[in-house]
């Protein structure tokens, strides 16, 4: 069967080869994302987290790349506003909350790092940090590995339009290039680096560096989870194939302040804020489903029902958890702690 | 048991650990047709292959920064910086990166990655083909860090690395190349990583180092030998982690000791090693501790007498062994 909208063309997620399971799927990933954050926003608010970086505005294009990969396969270097990425390829929200409160379970550092450095071997999320772009070279990496090892698949690594000015992210890309490597990178320019515009962190455009790479480049509107979808899916396959790296420039806004620790307001106007919500991918894509007949409010309700009820249980499970011992400072800086590192 | 050169015993590690386990690479600049600026790596693209013996874009962050992730897929890396002068641009990769990787996963990922580089002046070599950056690297926990002065520790000790789980900088000594040979036995062994080595046993003086200053030790110590002075001389082979027990040991041994290094003297790893005894020996100590090392300048100049009044020599190093005998 074919579902045509209103004008009669076929529907974008047909063209794509998508289901309308994966659609809301999809959006259910998006709206869990967005909803984390205002919850993050708020708890820190409330003074029952320290610190929150946020990831609104930029959820669309990272659960629409995070889809048109093999997650069961590949490897992702995701950077710090991603949460909707990492729900997208298996954490989980008690992951997410165990990490915000710095608690031992959590997957990702065992509460050592700030929310938002992910990682988890399980997963094929690789360990983070925070001077960026340093993930860059990493992916790059488990690129050469699996060109090495004969392996069928990629690494996917995001990161900002401020990262991309730093020197891992050139030298990254050439080396990939050289080498004809099966990574996509995907730069989510979100318009700022804390508070510098992105008129004063480039001249140009970050797709065309590809260029200069001997890579393919492509800008693609981030708030277009489609069009996101079958730009990294072809970098994907373009990647399997041999044909080497794909840097992906997903352009959108980030509509939140750079972290609860920013005033937005001091180098942006809330008009410009308030024009750049209503170009937000989110309603766009919900919109998109309630158009091909596949969505209505009534679902809607129910899905921001079950994701509060998962975020209560989730917060309150990781709010209980207990905090790292102390002693537990001195574990893992070696593989053999108790010889000192030492046979 | 044959006779080589350091420079060969570094060569076969590398050639063994290759056969032995095909997930052992090699990437850095020159490395490949070439055989590395220095033939460390000759012989090896040929019976390997250019796909693990990669010739690299001349970019040091890539790599270590590809090395590193290649390493947390389960490769095991051997990343050659082409002079440890330029291994600076990789800083970051290794201190924020290799050194955390592990501790910041609370041990879900680990990076078993090594990176050569070689150290030393005596070259003219100048400013930036003749330092000796351990101090920069040395005191961030989460890296080991190895500089051999034997081909027999070169060999075992680039082993020991590549077997490891976590990363280690290998500070070769560039001037030690074709300078420094000794026996090497054929068969497979290693010298584990973290723990000195007694090069001679004496009784009036203790004298800790590492590296080529080793070979005017034991030149002074042969000479002295014969005006009476009985010298202990200790290896440390590994400087992170320090073997403090062998340190401890050595210097209890004698009472006064000498340390030497041809990094420069502030904040270098000797300053470490005295702190130790200090905290440790005080009050077992027959005289102030005494270190002998490079001139804190940026680094050594090219001209023929600033590059001889820079580096240490049998001289300098008899000189300083003496007065401490004499006190």
């Amino acid at each position: 069967m074919t579902v045509l909208s209103s004008t009669g063309q076929q529907a974008k997620h047909h063209q794509l080869g998508i289901s309308e399971e994966t659609v809301i799927a999809m959006y259910t990933k998006m709206l869990t994302a967005r909803m984390f954050d205002e919850r993050m926003m708020l708890m820190q608010r409330a003074g029952k987290i320290n610190f929150h970086v946020s990831g609104i505005g930029q959820e669309v294009a990272q659960i629409a790349a995070a889809f048109a990969l093999d997650r069961n396969n590949d490897y992702f270097l995701p950077y710090y506003r991603d949460y909707g990425f990492v729900l997208s390829v298996g954490m989980t929200l008690k992951d997410l909350f165990l990490s915000a409160f710095a608690k031992a379970e959590d997957p990702n550092s065992g509460g050592r790092q700030m929310p938002g450095h992910f990682g988890s071997k399980k997963l094929r999320i690789v360990t983070g940090s925070s001077p960026v772009t340093t993930q860059v070279p990493h992916a790059v990496g488990f690129a050469l590995a699996a060109k090495m090892n004969k392996k069928e698949f990629v690494s996917f690594v995001t990161f900002g339009e401020g990262s991309s000015n730093q020197g891992d992210f050139h030298e990254g890309c050439n080396f990939a290039g050289v080498h004809k490597l099966p990574v996509i990178l995907m730069c989510e320019n979100n318009q700022y680096a804390i508070s510098v515009p992105i008129h004063k962190q480039l001249a140009g455009k970050v797709s065309d560096r590809a260029l200069g790479y001997g890579i393919h480049g492509e800008r693609v509107d981030g708030n277009d989870a489609f069009e996101v979808y079958r730009v990294v899916k072809e970098a994907r396959e373009r990647a399997i194939a041999g044909d080497g790296a794909t840097l992906i420039e997903a352009m959108m806004y980030r509509i939140s302040p750079h972290s609860t620790s920013d005033n937005d307001l001091a180098y942006r106007s809330k008009e410009e804020v308030d024009y750049n919500k209503t170009l937000d991918g989110l309603p766009k894509f919900k919109q998109y489903m309630v158009d091909h007949g596949i969505w209505n409010e009534e679902l809607e309700d129910q899905l921001r029902s079950e994701i509060k009820k998962q975020l209560d249980e989730a917060s309150s499970y990781a709010d209980k958890a207990p905090f790292p011992t102390p002693e537990s400072v001195m574990d893992h800086v070696y593989a053999n702690d108790s010889k000192g590192g030492v046979e | 048991m044959a006779k080589i050169d350091y420079i060969e015993a570094i060569r076969l590690a590398m050639k063994e650990e290759m056969e032995r386990d095909e997930n052992v690479f090699v990437l850095g600049e020159d490395v490949g047709l070439k055989g590395g600026v220095f033939t460390t790596t000759k012989g090896l693209h040929e019976q390997f292959g250019e796909q693990r013996v990669i010739d690299t874009p001349l970019s040091e962050s890539a790599i270590a920064g590809v090395a590193i992730g290649a390493a947390m897929y389960g490769m095991k890396p051997i990343a050659e910086m082409q002079y440890s002068d330029f291994m600076f641009p990789a800083t970051n990769q290794i201190i924020s990166e290799a050194a955390k990787i592990r501790y910041r996963s609370n041990n879900d990922w680990s990076c078993p990655i090594v990176i050569r580089a070689p150290i030393g002046g005596g070259v003219f070599g100048g400013l930036y083909h003749s330092q000796c950056p351990e101090s920069v690297f040395f005191g961030t926990p989460g890296l080991k860090i190895v500089a051999p002065y034997t081909p027999y520790d070169a060999k075992g000790l680039l082993k020991a690395a590549i077997r490891d789980e976590d990363p280690v900088l290998y500070f070769e000594n560039k001037k030690s190349y074709r300078l420094v040979s000794g026996e090497v036995p054929d068969d497979d062994y290693i010298v584990p990583i973290g723990k000195a080595n007694v090069l001679r046993e004496g009784d009036d003086i203790t004298v800790i180092s590492y590296s080529l200053p080793l070979r005017f030790i034991e030149q002074a110590a042969a000479e002295l030998a014969e005006e009476g002075i009985s010298t202990h001389i200790l290896d440390l082979r590994t400087i992170q982690p320090l073997d403090k027990e062998a340190i401890l040991e050595s210097v209890r041994r004698t009472g006064k000791v000498l340390i030497v290094h041809e990094d420069n003297k502030t904040g270098g790893v000797g300053a470490e090693v005295a702190a130790i005894i200090a905290e440790e020996l005080l009050f077992e100590l027959d005289a102030p501790i005494m270190r002998l090392c490079g001139p804190d300048v940026p680094a050594m100049p090219i001209n023929p007498p600033g590059e001889k009044f820079f580096l240490l020599n049998a001289d300098k190093v008899r000189e300083a062994m003496k007065q401490l005998a004499q006190f």
